[in-house]
């Protein structure tokens, strides 16, 4: 097994957040089964701000803790603070990430940032 | 909490009866076999002696066995001693798809030096077709090198044709048996092939012993000069302990080459029966029949390896995958690839290997871990879900 920090254990055996939202505001996926990792993220905003964020994932220990850090941090802030989660911030939360998993498996922020735009676009149809 | 290995083939303890032979030659017996004093006698008996009873397992004869440290140092003595010390007729060499690396990343560094390489590809369940083999060989072939079982999948190769097409083409054959000796019949002669790896510490012998077959007349050169130790094969001390040892194992596998891998045999079919019984969505990987007594090779569909992995470790039950993320390189399984296994199915490989201290108790118990692990995963798997949607829109039409 990698070196996983106590902090991505915690994340990975009780995983937060888990499932996906019925007619989501948003949806970004990121990964496919080839590389290793997938995520499919699912957003509710309400008033500009995420009132909900589930995912699914499919991948290794460290993809499955970046999922539910990221659901963590981007709970109920606003669309323009969820933007400006990196990936590199949540590895941190995470109290890092071995460095062969920081490619592969720390995509989270992409997919909450692909769900945000989504729900961006499904706005300007909506206006 | 239970501890329960399922990875025997990354290591196995030594037999109680391995590390009583080894123990006197540490202190007692710790002299150079090269010694011309009395103290060499018995460090130089033992390793005659664990010589005779390595060759006993493979059918060859004593002074055709050379002890290396690990199988791949044999491999890679097989492939390049063979070249430097063969006429040079050709350039072109076959191998399967699905050898281990200390073979293909050989044939690898050959290909940059100029050789021809073919990799024979494999059925689905990893078996090498003599006819493609025959095929492949041309005026230019200077070695075949297939191994006998593979580790991962288990799959047992049709080693005595495939070595009988070497032989009427007069081309050297080498087989890596390191996974297949101590447990299905090894017989050289029976066989044919003219070099064959093998690794003590895969029939319970200790790590770093190692040994390849060089048949009598066979032209080759050291990769380590020095000393004339091993025949001038392989320069440097006898790492003694270990070779007594990787003897002893040889032994106790030679004696109960019927029993002991009937027994893990039965054992893994019970395993493999009641995970397909009890788990939706598996797969098997390798061939059905033809395959190495405690290895069980599975995909778990819609998961990751590594995730499965940590989760069963969390529950005492120790497994490899064949991933790309356990794997330090990040790439899946080759050999999972060559079968035909799709990337998904790849990713979710489980490797099982049993052993001669399993018991059919801890079967009720992995199966019932490994049903939790792998509901609480898929439940969480974005693959799952589109499948359960799919198939509920199918079940609709």
């Amino acid at each position: 097994m990698p070196e996983y920090s106590e902090k991505v254990m915690e994340h990975f055996t009780k995983p937060r957040n888990i499932g996906e939202i019925e007619e989501p505001d948003g949806v970004g996926e990121v990964g496919n089964p080839t590389c290793g990792d997938m995520m499919k993220f699912t957003i509710k905003v309400k008033d500009n701000r995420l009132e909900d964020v589930k995912y699914f994932t499919f991948g290794c220990g460290a993809a499955i803790a970046v999922s539910s850090m990221v659901s963590e941090m981007a709970k109920g802030k606003t669309i323009e603070d969820a933007l400006k989660i990196t990936n590199k911030q949540v590895a941190e939360e995470l109290g890092g990430l071995p460095g062969n998993k920081m490619h592969c498996s720390n995509l989270g922020a992409d997919a909450l940032h692909k769900a945000i735009e989504d729900y961006k676009e499904k706005q300007k149809v909506e206006a | 909490m239970k501890a329960i290995n399922l990875d025997y083939t990354a290591a196995a303890p030594l037999d109680q009866e391995v590390i009583q032979a080894m123990l006197p030659y540490f202190i007692e017996h710790y002299g150079n076999p090269s010694s011309g004093h009395s103290l060499g006698e018995k460090p130089r008996k033992a390793i005659d002696e664990a010589r005779e009873k390595v060759a006993r397992l493979i059918g060859a004869q004593a002074k055709e066995i050379i002890f290396t440290a690990t199988a791949s140092e044999a491999n890679n003595l097989a492939i390049k001693g063979l070249i430097a010390g063969g006429r040079k007729k050709g350039n072109h060499i076959i191998a399967s798809s699905i050898e281990h690396f200390s073979v293909l990343n050989q044939l690898k560094t050959l290909q940059k030096e100029g050789f021809e390489v073919t990799l024979l590809p494999v059925d689905r369940y990893g078996i090498v077709d003599p006819d493609q083999l025959a095929s492949a060989i041309t005026e230019q072939t200077i070695l075949i090198s297939i191994q006998t079982a593979n580790p991962e999948i288990g799959t047992i190769q049709p080693i005595e044709e495939l070595a009988a097409l070497a032989r009427e083409n007069e081309i050297p054959f080498h087989t890596d048996a390191a996974a297949a000796a101590g447990w299905i019949p090894i017989d050289v002669e029976k066989t044919g092939v003219d070099l064959l790896s093998l690794a003590g510490d895969q029939f319970y012998g200790p790590k770093g012993s190692a040994a390849l077959f060089v048949r009598r007349g066979t032209r080759m050169r050291p990769l380590i000069e020095g000393g004339i130790q091993e025949k001038g094969l392989r320069a440097g001390t006898e790492n003694v302990p270990a070779l007594v040892g990787m003897g002893e194992a040889a032994r106790l596998a030679y004696d109960s080459i019927e029993e002991r891998p009937k027994k893990i045999a039965d054992l893994r079919d019970q395993l493999k029966e009641s995970l397909f019984n009890e788990i939706p969505h598996l797969h098997l990987n390798g061939h059905p029949e033809q395959r190495l007594p405690r290895n069980l090779n599975i995909s778990v569909e819609f998961v990751e390896g590594e995730a499965l992995l940590m989760r069963l470790d969390m529950a005492g039950i120790y497994v490899s995958s064949g991933s790309s993320c356990t794997s330090q390189a990040l790439k899946s399984s080759h050999v999972l690839s060559a079968i035909g296994v799709s990337a998904e199915l790849a990713q979710g490989s489980l490797l099982l290997t049993l052993d001669k201290d399993s018991s059919a108790d801890d079967i009720t118990y992995i199966t019932g871990q490994l049903a939790q692990v792998a509901e609480l995963l898929r439940n969480m798997s974005p693959l799952y879900h589109q499948f359960m949607k799919e198939g509920n829109k199918n079940a609709r039409v």
